[in-house]
Formats: C-alpha cells, structure tokens, sequence
C-alpha cells in the first residue's frame, strides 16, 4: 500500500518539478488527442450528416417500397391491401406516396409543380428537414381546407410569404382550392424545383391528384433484421391478390451494405497514423528525459528503491500525464468540433445535428492512456537496466 | 582482514554488520583483459565502527563503497550482512534492506534538483514502510533540525552553500537511521573549515544513532577522525595504525 501510494506521490513529484517539459510534452499529446478526436469525431459527424442526407432520398434503414403496377386504375384496392399489410404486419411507421404534379396559382401565372401526396410518418420515415413552420400531424388529416408544405424554392416562388401569416397557395384542379402553407422545407440542392407536398386523405377528397391514374406506392419502415422477411411475406400477399407484377424492395441507402464502411476506415487510418505520431513524439521526449535523469534513478536506487518501483514510478508518470493530456485534448476537440461555425460544415444536410460522438471523446482519452504506457514502457525499462554506480557518477 | 589490534573498534564484541572474506572484484575490460579492482578483501564492520579507507585515485576505494553498499557483488569471496550472505539475496531483496540499513553520502552531495531540502531529506522515507513512511514529513523536519537547517527547510539546493547541501545530504542519509553510513569523499567539494565543521557533525550524527560509520576519502585530516584506518592500494586493503 504504502509503495503504491509512494509511486504515486513521486509521480507527481516529478511532474511539478519537470513541469516545463512536462507541459511540452503533454500539449504534443494533447494536440495530438485533440486531433485525434477530432477527426473521429468529425468524420463520424460527417457520416451522420451523409446518412441522414442519404435517409432523406430513400428513407430509413430499412425501408421497404412496394408498388403494385398491376393494379391498373383501381386505388381503392391498392390503399386497401397496403393498409392490410401494414396491419398484419405491426408495421409502425408507413405512408402511401403518389408523385405528381399540381397545377398552381403564382404571382407569375400557372404553373404546374412537382407534388408528392403523403401521410404524416412519411416526415419521420425521410428524416423531411422543415426550416420554418411545421410537419403535418395526424391532426392535419381531418382539417377541412388542404394544408401544404413546399421548399424553399417553391417559397421563393410565392413571393416568400411570412408562414405565420397562413398564406393560401391556389391549387388548381376540377375545382380550385386553395391550400394553407404550414411548414418550409430546406431544398434538397442548390437550384431544386419548386416542390409541394400534400396530405392524400385530404386531395383525395378534394379531388386533386390521381388525374394520371397512377397507384400509390407503399413505404414501409421496418426493422433492418426483419427486411428480408418482410419482403417475401408482403410480394406473396400483394402477388396472391394482384397478379405477378408486385414489386416490393428495399429502397434505403443501406440495402447494399454500409456505404460509408470505406470512409469509416479512412478515418480510422488517419485517426491512427495522428496518434502514432503523437506518441512516437512522446516516447522521444521520454526517452531524452530518461538519459537526462539517469543520476537521479541512481540516487534512488541508493535510497533502496527497488528495480519494480522505479519501473512503476517512470511507467505512471507517463500514464498520469498523459491522461490529464488525453482529457484536456478531448476537451479541446469538443469545443472545436461543437462550434457554431464548424458544424454546419461538417454534418451539412443534417437534420438533426448529431451530438459530439462519446466514443470518440472515450477512445481519445483510451488512446492517451494507451500512448503513456507505452511511450512510458521504454523508458521504464531502461531505468531499470541503469547501472546504479556509473548512475551517480553521471 | 579484520581490524587491526592496536586500534579496537568500538562495537569488536558483537557480530558483524558487514563482514567480507577474501573478496574480489574483477572487471572485464576491452579485449576480454580482466582487471583485478580488489584482490582478497577481508573486513569486519562492527556497530558504531567509524572506519576511514584512503586511497589514490583507482586504488578501488569506489568499488569498495560499492560493495559495501550492496550496490555491487563480489567476483569471488563472501559478502555477508547482519549475518546474510549477500549473494543469495535478489536484486529487490538488496535494494530493500540498503534502503534500510544503510545510509550514503556522496562527494557531489547529490540532492535532487528543483526540491527543497525538506522534500530531499523525505525522499528516502518514500521507500519505507508504517510510521516512516506517513510520519515523513515530521521525521525529515526533526533530522534538518538536528543538522542545523531547520530554518532552511524550504530552501532548493541551488539556494544553499555547498557546506549546507552537504549537511542536507548528512540529514537524507541518516533519517531512516541506519546502522551504516558510507561516506564518499563527503568533504571532497568543500572548503576546508566547512569541511571539518561537516564532518564534526557527521561523527556527532552517527554516534548518536548508534551507526557504523566508513569514510572514504583523500584527505588525511578527515581520515584521522576515524578510529579504524585502512589504506586500499591497488585493490589490496592494509589496517594501518594511524591516518597519514
């Protein structure tokens, strides 16, 4: 007990009295935690930020399209066979979706737009990034006058009304209704058409989509392990009532496979050739420092210290400073990466910025832990091979 | 060799602390030549012994200190203390009971840089165990008492005469009280005066923690305040009745 408690006294001992090249030594680590962490952290950010772009085109892990081209003209069978098989199946999240195009009244003159007909999940499903107003509820479905949201650029397009004002967009169809603007949409890209989007139920009753005669398609979002299975199952039942033309698959980014597995390695390659560095800068450092203190460990060893502690005492004066290094560094990555000017850069497309990852902030103190022992290991071994006579002579 | 006759150690009756018996220490050189550093060492120290050894330069007064220190092993010969064969003990095993028992003082004093005299003088306490070990503090302040520093306590080497890290030095080695100290050219750095003032209270230290005490040294002056005398030349260690 007493031995430890000595090591640990001396440890720090000797990084009060060295604290200059300690400090030195320690931003090295520092920096290079800081920089490790970082990018890890970043390069997990930007992941995010890809998959939930990547979500925003085909839905989430796993989403299943289904479409029933067979089906002809008859929507009313679709909906219904889609709305069983969301039931058979517990599915929680779903929509029905029809693209089409909705003729609008602008300031300009008609124009016909790019509609997307929708339920209220499909907003979870696709991660729809709303930079003013509102999603549309369950609520929405039942209100009488059709309720729409549209991107920025068919916004631009209306003249950018205030969305707290209500402004009524003029959609023109067997009879003109005009539709309340509740929420804005981020554009997917630079130069996006205009784009609206609609609740079916409401121009359903309103009669305004279905003039291509068009069946809905389904999304469905499942369990990832379940996709597979779902697939069959749903093809079989949508076969056994439409024919063979049944088409269900998984339209989700990941349907192949992670994509961003190769970009995961490239970080993690690059996260470790930063440590490697840092540490081979710290077992330098320690190395001059052990040459420098050779008279010192054999003043110690005089005293009676035996070969373990001062291979213990060496080993923990590296790990303990390299733990203060490694935490300090995984501070300074945090508020590098958590600041207001880099993080929009980094997850851009992001609906929900991701949080600064844990594990990168754990892995860059492990790593500082890892680096001092090692970068301490050498050093130790060569304090302990100290001659104890031409030690104090030195 | 035991001690001679004519000049009687103070503690002959009981057994020895360190006992050495036809010891010699040989050096591989370049070219596989081996040097014969000591050659047939025999020597009893007793408690409360004060022994000088002179010597000139690469007579094996070091090596020597060394062995009796336990900070080196004999080639051939027996190395024994408090009745313990020294060779059958592991490096830890000697480090422990060095630690304990035996005290150094060094020509160049040896303090640790960049701590005060105080931290110095606890340094040794780190490596012991119960009361020394969290009486530390209070123990290394009592000791730099004793030699006269205790308003200096605070004060880094680099503040104190050569005179004052010396007896700092004194306080270090002596504050686990051991019962040998083995003193290496200590007024070797100092002016005369201050050298005999430090060696006045090296003697005074040692005799009252009951120390043997063995100095090596040039200078016949501290020499003669021993009441054993040996002369190491070329390896071979002779009694002599009085200090040159």
């Amino acid at each position: 007990m007493t031995a430890l408690i000595g090591a640990v006294i001396e440890a720090f001992s000797e990084l009060r009295i060295h604290k200059t090249r300690v400090l030195l030594a320690l931003l090295g680590v520092m920096l290079s935690v800081a920089a490790l962490t970082s990018v890890v952290a970043l390069g997990n950010m930007a992941s995010a930020g890809m998959v939930q772009t990547s979500e925003r085109m085909g839905g989430r892990a796993a989403t299943l399209g289904v479409s029933t081209p067979s089906a002809g003209s008859d929507q009313a069978a679709v909906v219904a066979a889609y709305a069983e098989v969301v039931d058979r199946y517990s599915i929680e999240y779903s929509s029905l979706r029809v693209d089409t195009f909705l003729g609008i009244r602008t300031p300009a003159g008609r124009i016909d737009a790019m509609g997307l007909l929708i339920e209220p999940d499909y907003g979870t499903m696709r991660r729809m990034n709303v930079v003013d107003g509102r999603w549309f509820t369950d609520g929405d479905t039942e209100r009488l006058a059709p309720v729409m949201i549209v991107n920025e650029a068919f916004h631009t397009l209306m003249g950018s009304p205030d969305i707290t004002t209500d402004p009524g967009v003029e959609l023109l169809g067997e009879r003109d209704v005009k539709a309340v603007i509740v929420g804005i949409l981020a554009d997917d890209y630079s130069g996006a058409q205009p784009q609206a989007y609609l609740l079916k139920d409401q121009t359903d009753r309103w009669e305004l989509a279905g003039v291509q005669g068009a069946p809905p398609t389904l999304e469905a979002w499942v369990p990832a392990g379940l996709a597979d299975e779902l697939t069959a199952r749903i093809t079989a039942d949508l076969k056994a009532q439409f024919g063979p033309d049944v088409s269900v698959y998984r339209q989700d980014y990941a349907a192949q496979g992670d994509p961003y597995g190769g970009l995961t390695l490239v970080i993690g390659g690059v996260a470790g050739l930063v440590l490697l560095l840092g540490a081979v800068g710290l077992l330098n450092i320690s190395m001059v420092t052990v040459k420098y203190r050779v008279r010192e460990i054999g003043i110690r060893r005089s005293f009676g210290a035996t070969s373990g502690r001062i291979f213990f005492g060496v080993m923990m004066e590296s790990v303990v400073a390299t733990s203060v290094a490694g935490v300090a560094g995984v501070m300074l990555a945090v508020a590098v990466v958590s600041h207001p000017r880099v993080q929009p850069m980094l997850a851009a497309g992001a609906t929900d910025l991701p949080p600064f990852p844990i594990g990168a902030a754990l892995l860059g103190v492990g790593s500082a832990i890892a680096v001092g022992a090692l970068a301490g290991l050498i050093p130790a071994l060569v304090a302990v091979r100290v001659k104890v006579i031409d030690a104090i002579r030195y | 060799m035991t001690a001679p006759e004519t000049v009687p150690a103070a503690g002959t009756d009981w057994p020895p602390l360190v006992s050495l018996r036809q010891v010699t220490r040989t050096v591989r050189i370049v070219d596989l030549e081996e040097l014969h550093v000591l050659r047939g060492i025999d020597l009893d120290i007793h408690p409360t012994d004060s022994l000088s050894i002179v010597g000139r330069s690469g007579s094996g007064k070091s090596t020597l200190l060394n062995l009796l220190g336990l900070l080196d092993l004999p080639t051939e010969g027996t190395l024994s203390f408090r009745g313990m064969d020294v060779r059958a003990l592991g490096g830890d095993a000697r480090a422990r009971l060095r630690g304990g028992a035996i005290g150094f003082i060094f020509q160049q004093f040896n303090l640790l840089p960049g701590r005060t005299a105080l931290e110095n003088v606890m340094t040794p306490l780190l490596y012991a165990e119960g009361r020394q070990f969290w009486k530390r503090e209070k123990l290394a302040s009592a000791m730099l008492d004793r030699v006269g520093l205790g308003d200096r306590m605070r004060e880094f080497p680099s503040n104190l005469s050569g005179g004052e890290q010396q007896r700092v030095a004194i306080a270090r080695a002596l504050v686990r009280t051991p019962e040998l100290i083995l003193a290496d050219e200590p007024t070797g750095a100092l002016d005369i005066e201050t050298g005999a003032i430090v060696m006045e209270l090296l003697d005074e230290v040692a005799a009252e923690t009951g120390a043997a005490l063995v100095t090596i040294t040039h200078d016949a002056n501290v020499a003669v305040r021993a009441r054993t005398h040996y002369r190491l030349d070329a390896g071979v260690l002779r009694p002599e009745a009085a200090a040159a």
